[in-house]
Order: structure tokens, then sequence, then C-alpha cells
């Protein structure tokens, strides 16, 4: 007898092999080639297929006819295996990994354009500081905040920072890598 | 071309205009046979009718813009039904891509929703590369349409061809075809304690050439066995084992036998919305079993129970070898065989049949069974008459039925037909079209006599887009909306007109001899034939319902 093969197979027994829809979020991180118009494949399929990018975010890898992107998509929406062995069917893609969130490190970049007038600017760089965000911009009227964090950390900024007006938030998708193994 | 020829091809459907001018002339003294169609839809569906009937790749070609996008529909069809098939395209000059330039179409764009793959040509040194790489992607893995986009400056360019020295490099594509054998010994298992099995089987078998390997499984137990329409003649029809098909226009006991069935081993089949009807009754006491090539099928439509991710060619045997050896004991089904014949005699396929008058559609589909002594390549068009073939031609064999499932075009059976009978020359080649269907593409007419391919047309006519027609009578209360064809065209002055032969039929007792006429005929015939024009297309499960709500 082969290991893993049960000796006796009943039929009530079997579950279905593919859980449906996880329930929570997915950071997919797809390498794909460098070639034109690959992005425009992904992006198709999604929208072919019916599903919805949360965030989207193209880079570099360290190997120059590779790319990576990075996309984020809600699990309770989309059946995420469905959505990787769509993904897996374009000829220019090359690996897809759906990022376990315990093990995975996940950032994002956000730039805050905030109403500042000089009575509040006190204030705002105070939050800034609680967030570790930089001030990399400032005028008459407004200053522009630098934040890079978790999507939890941006969010919490964003509804600190609204309520004293809020002129334009800019966003670039969240990006993610593997934590290395302790010592492995 | 050299590159062409070191695929195989031997058969180029297409049509030449400016951004391909250098390939064509490229053609004018190649040792390939070009044949020239009548619109680029004709040339899209003969390459599918020509790789339907062979499973060689299918190759058609045309110029950029207008060209292109004619072939848009024949690519789509491709994709849906998983035919191999590459489109090469021109496109305008380098400079003037990204210009609104004359004739510029952006195809790649416009068909990357209904590609498998597509590559435009950015340096003429690697043409063959991406011609070598666009018909192993094509025919391979799970089959689809390839579309290759070449700017007319850089078909200019000369190039020493160099045969390609091994497969093409392509890191992100690696179909996987084995399947896993623990998996197929689960699933051997698994038959082994079913009751009440079914196999459904579908296109996938047909494109694995694996219909030995399905009889095979079949006959290891006594398996009853449906199929869907395009995996007719994968198991021969009829059979004491066949179900007939099943799905919408399939037979009570196929749908019936699925609605009970415990276990059901799905090869080849993509679970179709014609075939599942209501997901959420569909086979709702079966556990699944689902043998496929791509990995997206599995679960897709249907959550499964065994997923095998392989060719059918690979997997079958393994799976009756495997299952076989569990010496499993066949009177398990014996009840299961009981209830199956009792659907079988409670309701057979039937209609009321006539002596002499009116022609049934049914009784035309059996007329051509007989003329055909059941031995020709029957292509369709899309409605009625596509499912009364599927009801009442008996296929035996695989690639013997060519029609168009997934996307339903109306108008693929003619060039279809011109394609089969390009690749399959000793084959009789019939096209059963529809009246609404044939005038779609009914100029190919002219590439059949222009190029002397001497298919034979079977027109089903109605008078009506007898498919929309029947919908409307029955579940729009009659409202017949624009499905009336009135007198117009004349259909035999219209194939004379081509230079092909015209002839028609009106009475039943006529109808056989006639076809024997036309097929004994030189040359391309149509033949026109007189059904009665409201006959309902039957049993039918009504859209969005369930197995058990079939009527008719
Ligand atoms: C008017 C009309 C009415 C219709 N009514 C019906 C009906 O009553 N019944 C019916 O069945 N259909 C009907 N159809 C057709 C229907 O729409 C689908 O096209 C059809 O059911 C799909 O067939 P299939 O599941 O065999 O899949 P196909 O489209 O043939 O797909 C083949 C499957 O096999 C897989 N495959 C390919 N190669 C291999 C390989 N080498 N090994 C393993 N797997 C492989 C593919 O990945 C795919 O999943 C109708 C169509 C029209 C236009
Ligand atoms: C290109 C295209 N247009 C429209 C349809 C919708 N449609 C499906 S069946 C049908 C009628 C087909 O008429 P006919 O060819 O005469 O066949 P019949 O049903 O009468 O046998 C139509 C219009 C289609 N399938 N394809
Ligand atoms: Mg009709």
């Amino acid at each position: 007898m082969e290991a893993g093969t049960p000796d006796l197979i009943k039929l009530e027994d079997l579950e279905a092999a593919s859980g449906r829809l996880s329930g929570r979020k997915h950071v997919l991180s797809i390498l794909v080639e460098n070639r034109p118009g690959v992005l425009a494949r992904v992006a198709g399929l999604f929208s072919r297929r019916g599903f919805n990018i949360d965030t989207l975010a193209v880079g570099p890898t360290d190997d120059d006819s590779i790319s990576r992107i990075t996309l984020t998509l809600d699990g309770a929406v989309h059946p995420i295996d469905q959505v990787t062995k769509q993904l897996h069917k374009l000829v220019n893609v090359i690996k897809i990994r759906d990022m376990e969130p315990g093990e995975t490190i996940a950032r994002e970049m956000a730039l805050f354009k905030v109403s500042a007038p000089v009575e509040s600017r006190a204030e705002i760089m105070q939050f800034a500081e609680i967030f570790r965000a930089r001030i990399v911009d400032v005028s008459r009227r407004s200053m522009t905040i630098e934040l890079t964090g978790t999507l939890d950390k941006i969010e919490a900024f964003e509804r600190m920072i609204r309520p004293h007006g809020l002129i334009e938030m800019v966003r670039t998708g969240e990006i993610a890598i593997a934590r290395s193994r302790p010592d492995a | 071309m050299a590159a062409l020829k070191a695929e195989g091809v031997e058969h180029i459907f297409g049509i030449p205009g400016g951004a391909n001018l250098p390939t064509y002339d490229a053609l004018y003294d190649a040792d390939l046979t070009h044949i020239q169609a009548r619109h680029e839809q004709g040339a899209g569906h003969m390459a599918e009718g020509y790789a339907k009937a062979s499973g060689r790749v299918g190759v058609a070609m045309a110029t950029s813009g207008p060209g292109a996008t004619n072939l848009v529909t024949a690519i789509t069809d491709a994709s849906m039904d998983s035919v191999p098939t590459v489109f090469i395209t021109g496109q305008v000059r380098t400079d003037l891509i990204g210009t609104d330039g004359f004739q510029e179409a952006d195809i790649s764009g416009i068909t990357l929703p209904i590609v498998k793959h597509s590559m435009m040509v950015a340096d003429p040194r690697h043409l063959p590369d991406y011609i070598h790489a666009a018909f192993h992607i094509a025919s391979t893995g799970r089959p689809g349409p390839v579309l290759v986009d070449v700017p007319q400056d850089l078909s200019r360019a000369d190039i020493e061809y160099e045969s390609a020295s091994g497969p093409p490099d392509l890191p992100g594509y690696k179909p996987s075809t084995d399947g896993n054998i623990k998996q197929i010994r689960i699933a051997a298992k698994a038959i082994a304690n079913a009751a009440r099995p079914v196999i459904y089987s579908g296109g996938g078998v047909i494109n694995a050439n694996a219909s030995e390997e399905l009889r095979a499984l079949a006959r290891s137990d006594n398996f009853p066995l449906t199929s869907t329409l395009m995996g007719l003649g994968a198991f021969p029809a009829p059979d004491d084992q066949w179900l007939g098909m099943l799905g919408m226009h399939g037979t009570r006991a196929a749908n019936y036998a699925m609605d009970e069935a415990d276990l059901i081993i799905a090869v080849g089949a993509r679970f179709d919305d014609r075939i599942t009807g209501k997901l959420a009754e569909f086979a709702p006491r079966a556990k699944f079993i689902h043998i496929d090539v791509d990995p997206a099928e599995i679960s897709k439509n249907v959550p499964v129970h065994i997923p095998i991710v392989g060719d059918a060619k690979k997997v079958l045997p393994k799976l009756t070898e495997e299952y076989i050896a569990l010496g499993a004991d066949s009177s398990r089904t014996a009840e299961w065989w009981d209830r199956i014949r009792a659907w079988q005699r409670e309701y057979p396929l039937n209609y009321e049949r006539n002596e002499s008058g009116e022609i049934k559609p049914q009784a035309m589909v059996e007329a051509m069974y007989r003329a055909t002594g059941g031995d020709a390549i029957i292509t369709s068009d899309v409605g009625q008459h596509q499912m009364w073939a599927a009801q009442y031609y008996h296929f035996d064999r695989p690639r013997r039925w060519i029609n168009s499932g997934g996307l339903g075009t109306m108008g693929f059976g003619l060039p279809a037909a011109i394609g089969a009978k390009v690749a399959c020359p000793d084959e009789t080649v019939v096209c059963l079209a529809g009246d609404g269907s044939l005038i779609m593409n009914c100029q190919e007419l002219a590439t059949a006599v222009r190029h002397e391919i001497p298919v034979k047309v079977f027109l089903m006519n109605n008078g009506y887009f007898g498919m929309v027609r029947q919908w409307q009578e029955l579940f729009w209360e009659g409202r017949y909306s624009s499905v009336e064809m009135g007198p117009s065209p004349d259909w035999v002055k219209l194939a004379e007109a081509f230079g092909a032969t015209g002839m028609r039929v009106e009475d039943t007792g006529e109808v056989e001899g006639a076809m024997r006429d036309a097929l004994a005929a030189e040359g391309p015939v149509l033949l026109d034939v007189r059904v009665s024009p409201e006959e309902n297309c039957y049993p039918m499960i009504p859209a969005g319902q369930a197995a058990r709500d079939m009527v008719g």
C-alpha cells in the first residue's frame, strides 16, 4: 500500500478539495516576465473574470527579466484558488505566491496633503511624530506627510488626520516579502 | 515560411491585404497551400474545422485593421471550444504603431481576453521563435488560439531560418499532464465503492485522442456513460452503456442519472451551465472526480472531491488499471442499471413520424445518417438543427462531429466544413446548416467552388431562427419578434450563382434519395430541405432549471 492512500474510501467521507471563500484579505506576490503588455494581461484577466483588485503595485526585481506584481484582494468575495489558477494560465506569469499573513511583512507608503493653517500645525506634527511619519513639504496652507507602514497604520493615520482637512491622499498599494525563518 | 513548414503546416486559410503583403509574397512560391477565403471570419472557422477534424493546428491569416478584427469571432470561438489554432495578422509598420495609422487596429489589445496567448513581433530575427512558440502553446496543455501580430516592416526583413533546437523557452508555461498517481488511486477506490456511478465525458477526451482509453475505462466495469455536445463520438452511440448526451437538450436518462448518481467521473468536461442548469440542484447526491488538463477548470463551477490534473490520454489508462486491480464487485451497480433502463424505456428520444408530406427535422437528420452510412464528418451551425443532429446522428468515432458549442457561433458550419474537407480530403464532409446561420457565412461557397472543395451543405430550412422562435413560443407567450426569415433568398439560385449545385426537396419520402444524389454529385452542393417550420426541439431543461424540470 502506498503511503498516503487510505485502504478504504467511503464516498460519504469525501470532502470537496477546494475551500471556496477564505473570508480574509490576500496578498498575491506574482513574478512575471518583464515584457510589454504583461500588466495589461493581468489587469484584463481580473476584469474579464469579474475579480476586483483592491491594490496593485508593480516594480522590478533583482532580475531584469522579471518584474513583480503585488496585489491584494478580498478572499471573502473571490475564491482565491480560482484567481491564482487563472493567473497561472497567463503564459508570462512565472510564479504566484499567496502570502501567509503570519509569515509576511507587508508595507505600503502613502502621501497625505493636509490643510495646515498655522494654528493647527503643531498638532499635525505631533500626530506625524506618533506615527513616525515625515513631513516632506510645507506651504502656507498645507503640509505633505509621508508615511510607510502596514495597512492598519496607514488607515489609522488617515482617520486621525482627516478631520484637519485632507486635501489629497496618494497610496502605493501594498508590497510584501516573506519573513525569514528564525535562523534556519 | 520556413518556420511554418517546420511546424508541419500544409494549409493556411486567409485573405491578403496591405500589411501582410510581404507574407503573401513569400507564399507565392512557398510549398504550402493557401486557401483564399472570402471573409476573414470564414478563414478563422476553416482553421478551426481543419484543427477539429485532424487534431493538427489550424492556421489563419489576415491583414491589419479590418482583416484582423474580422477574425475576432473565430478567435473567440476557438478559445471557448479549446481549438488549437494560430492566427497570424499583419500590423502597420513599426513607426506607425500608435498613430492611428491607415488600417491600424490594436488587435493584440482587442483579443487579450480571448486568446490563450498572443505576441507582437518586435525583432524580425525572432520571428521563427515566435512561430514555434505559438504552435507549441496552441497545441499543448489545454489547446487554444494564439495570435501572432507581425508589423509590415518586420515581415519584410529577409532572415536566414535556422531550425529550432529545442522546445521554446517559456518559463511561465508548463502544463502538467501526468496526473498525480495518489489521486488516481483514491479515485479508483472511490469508483469501487460507488453504487450509482456515471462517467461524464467531454471535448477534452476528443482533444486528448483518448477515446480508446475512455472506452477501456467504461468497459472495465459496465459503467454508464454520457457525454457533452463537444464530446460526442468519443464513445460509440448507440451502445448498451451509452445514455445519450446530457444537458439542456440531452436525454432524460442521462440527466436523471446525473441527478441520482452517487459518484460522477468527469473527464475533459467543464461543467458548463448548459449541463449544470441550476447549480444548487445539480447532481445533489454526487461526489465528483474531475480529470482535466486545465487546473483552473477544477472546482470552477462545481466543488470537486477528487481532482486529477492531467492529460486524459495519460490519466485514463492508469485509472482503469488501478480500478481493475481492486477487483470490485460488479453486481453493485445492478440496481442502478435497472433504474437507468427504466428511464430509457419510458423516455426514449422520439417525435411524430410520417411517411410522406411534411419533412420533420428529426427525420431529416435520420435520413442524413442513412444516406451517409453514419460515416461522414458532420459540421453544424447553431440552433435547433444542431441539437437534432446531436440527438439523432449517432456519432461513433471522435472528430466526426464539428460544431460551435461554447460560443454558439451561427455561420460556423460551412467554413468549418471546408476546413475539415481540406484536412481530410478522403472523407465525406457534410455541413448541416440552419437557414438563419448559413447566410452569415454563405460567401464561403465561393471558396469551396474556387478551390474545388466538394463539401455538401444540407440546409435545414424551417424559415425561422428556429431556436429563438422556440424560446419565444415557450417562454415569451408566443410573441414572435424578428424570428421569421421570409422568402429570401432562393437557396438553389444562390448556390448556382456561386457556381455550386443547388437542389431542393420538400417531401419526406424523397429526402434520403436527394441526399444520396447530392453526395454523389461532383463539387460543392447545397441541398435546400424544407422542413416543418414550427417543430420544437425536445426534451429540454428550461434555462436555469434543474434536471428534474425537463420538459417535452
Ligand atoms: C444551442 C446550443 C445548445 C447547447 N446545448 C447543450 C446541451 O444540451 N448539452 C451539452 O452538453 N452542451 C450543450 N451546448 C454546448 C455547451 O454550451 C458547451 O459548449 C459544452 O457543454 C461544453 O462541453 P465540454 O464540457 O465537453 O467542454 P469543452 O468546451 O469541450 O472543454 C474541454 C474540457 O476538457 C479539458 N481538456 C482539454 N484537453 C484535455 C486533455 N488533453 N485532457 C484532459 N482534459 C482536457 C479542457 O480543459 C476543458 O475543461 C449547447 C450549445 C449551443 C450553442
Ligand atoms: C452570430 C450569432 N447571432 C445570434 C445568435 C443567437 N441565435 C442562436 S440560435 C439562433 C437561430 C438560428 O437559426 P437557424 O440557423 O435557422 O437554426 P434553427 O434554430 O432554425 O435550426 C440565433 C439567432 C447566435 N447564436 N449567433
Ligand atoms: Mg432555421
